[in-house]
């Protein structure tokens, strides 16, 4: 257990409107290594920022109201922490990259003011020293420390998302929650944001949550993989695995949907349909209506979570039977 | 046989308080009934504004546009108007470019509508024929766009497009808002689309393994200007441009075992206000040295590859 830097138990969040409640996350567990990238991939709508924040604790209270579940980070469960004893986690141990660059800092701080606040928190010294530091951060992620005094206008997207990163690593996390890092940028930046991302996870040997729809940055930048489709983990295992012997139909339908730079397929095999409406889950499997292989049974009751080879997990019916 | 499309030296300069903005500089290409030309690069290298120039939508600084023979450079209203039957536009966001105000077949049949050649009954059967076409079932007929997904959405835009039956039509990063599976049902829309009524389309995108995909014809914006042109599997096989050369090889790749060698660039792309006269990408380039300052000049390398680059022969020798 010691080496599980963070672990989630059947951990359900849902939202509540006025006349309608969503259900986000619906029972997922999840484990997180010393020191491993882990991906969690998934369209938009199937839980992947919900459970990141829920991680963070920065879900906001109401609407969203975790059900169940338990979060532990080091042992420890997240959710029985005080909101004071959180502070000291958040931003220090457990640090997240925010989706959008442009919305996620502050228009009229200077970066370097932003980068150091975050220092000045959580370690015991001076606003000199914080600056200090900050300045090396922003070295790190390879922008000149002459542009310290700058407002986030002045600086380019990519630019933008390394300050981001910048901020989340300046107090070294252990933990670090990537959502959706590259997503907004080019994909020659997020060559470079990637290739920065993997160097520093190399240097501080901090675990990561990598949580992207794009297959290909999991292929070049996760050991393990977690699939998420309607609030739920459908296959879970390395990388590797997940890749290669790929067992549930959401998981194979994602792979079809790509275009491949090097097959000369005349047409793309998308799954058919759309996800199902969160506020009115399907009672059995959710995947079942737009699965190509659904049998009587996936409409009436939800597949169970099945091993079918070490550490290789998936919740389908067809999964293991058909290996037989 | 004659080009549907023939675009000459196509400029468009934007004039801003720092001088002058070269958002398309000497763009030149034919595009062929029937077929694609997909237009990569990153934002803003002027791959939107290329689209829109050549539809008129903005107007362009110098150059030759050309339509079925006919030269459409300076159209006068009327011309235009006919013109737009011909040419029609796919949008980026179907988030923001449908009228949140009107209905699904409202936004369908308001092209009919300003046409005028049709009468009111005739309007509705073509409407529902066309959402028919683009895979909207017709209970969608009276939703607004707020009520629908965004592959639903794109599927208006498209019908909205085609209502006219053009022959040309800009798709100005038509999927890159959409999750890959809706992505994929689109692009087999659009490539059904075509096959069934010829259709040429002008694909405007970031996304290499999309255009690659989708594409006859692929060409590499860098800065305004066009850097490399190619047929869409040579250009994969055989780039000669370094920048193409690390555009292709920041694509993620979905191989888990032999995880391949990004050529990683240094800084980002530089300002397109009053460019320096030689070669675009130097400040990035790996192999620049002093030639590269001189204006690049567009060769035809091999039979339909053309390059602006002056290094390209060294370095494929090295």
């Amino acid at each position: 257990m010691a080496d599980n830097i963070l672990e989630i138990h059947d951990l359900a969040v849902e939202y509540h409107t006025d006349d309608e409640i969503v259900y986000a996350v619906n029972g997922i567990n999840l484990v997180v290594k010393q020191g491993e990238t882990l991906g969690l991939v998934g369209e938009t709508g199937a839980g992947k920022t919900t459970i990141a924040r829920a991680v963070l604790r920065i879900l906001q209270t109401p609407p969203a109201k975790v059900r169940s579940g338990q979060i532990l980070f080091h042992d420890q469960d997240i959710m029985k922490l005080s909101e004071s004893e959180m502070r000291k986690i958040r931003g220090n141990k457990i640090a997240m990259i925010f989706q959008d660059p442009m919305t996620a800092l502050n228009p009229i701080e200077t970066v370097g003011f932003q980068i150091a606040e975050a220092i000045g928190l959580h370690n015991k010294m001076s606003r000199m020293e914080a600056e200090l530091k900050g300045c090396e951060m922003l070295e790190m992620v390879g922008i000149p420390m002459e542009r310290f005094g700058e407002y986030p206008h002045q600086f380019s997207g990519g630019m933008k998302q390394r300050v981001v990163i910048a901020m989340a690593l300046a107090c070294n996390p252990e933990l670090l929650l990537a959502d959706e890092p590259t997503t907004a940028l080019d994909v020659t930046i997020q060559a470079q944001v990637l290739e920065m991302m993997e160097s520093l996870k190399e240097k501080l040997g901090t675990s990561v949550i990598m949580i992207t729809h794009d297959l290909g940055v999991v292929a070049s930048s996760c050991d393990s993989v977690a699939v998420t489709y309607a609030g739920e983990i459908v296959e879970y295992g390395t990388t590797l695995e997940v890749f290669e012997e790929t067992a549930h139909p959401y998981t194979m339908g994602l792979f079809g949907s790509l275009p491949k730079v090097d097959s000369d397929e005349p047409r793309l095999r998308p799954i058919k349909g759309l996800m199902p409406d969160p506020t009115n889950l399907p009672s059995g499997c959710r995947f079942c209506e737009r699965c190509p292989d659904a049998m009587d049974v996936c409409a009436e009751r939800p597949p169970d979570m099945v091993e079918i080879s070490t550490g290789h997990f998936v919740k389908c019916f067809k999964a293991g039977v058909s290996v037989e | 046989m004659s080009a549907l499309l023939e675009v000459k030296n196509l400029r468009k300069y934007f004039k801003n308080k720092a001088g002058m903005l070269h958002a398309v500089d000497d763009v030149t290409f034919t595009l062929e009934a029937g077929k694609t030309l997909g237009v990569v690069g990153e934002s803003g290298c002027g791959k939107t504004t290329l689209g829109r120039t050549v539809l008129h939508v903005i107007e362009p600084t110098s150059g030759d546009i050309s339509f079925e023979g006919s030269d459409i450079s300076n159209p006068t209203k009327k011309e235009l108007k006919h013109m737009r039957e011909q040419m029609q536009l796919i949008f980026q966001d179907p988030y923001s470019s449908l009228n949140p105000r009107m209905s699904v077949s409202e936004t369908i049949m308001e092209p009919l509508i300003l046409q005028g050649k049709l009468k009111k009954a005739e309007i509705r059967a073509e409407t529902k024929k066309l959402m028919d076409t683009v895979g909207l079932a017709e209970r969608f007929e009276n939703s607004y766009p707020h009520e629908l997904d965004g592959g639903r959405r794109q599927r208006i835009g498209i019908a909205r497009a085609l209502s006219l039956q053009p022959k040309f039509i800009v798709c100005d990063e038509p999927v890159s808002a959409l999750d890959v599976s809706i992505q994929a049902q689109i692009i087999n829309l659009m490539l059904d689309l075509q096959e069934a009524r010829g259709l040429a389309y002008m694909f405007v995108t970031h996304d290499l393994s999309v255009v690659k995909y989708i594409s006859d014809d692929i060409m590499v914006m860098y800065l305004g200007q066009m850097v490399e042109k190619a047929a869409s599997d040579e250009l994969f096989r055989n780039p000669r441009h370094p920048y193409t050369q690390a555009l292709l090889s920041a694509i993620p790749s979905l191989d888990v075992r032999n995880k391949k060698k990004r050529i990683i660039m240094q800084g980002e792309i530089t300002s397109p206000i009053n460019p320096k006269p030689g070669c675009r990408f130097m400040a990035r380039c790996m192999y620049a040295s002093e030639e590269c300052g001189s204006p690049q000049i567009l060769e035809e390398d091999a039979p339909n590859h053309f390059v602006a680059c002056c290094k390209y022969k060294t370095m494929t020798q090295n």
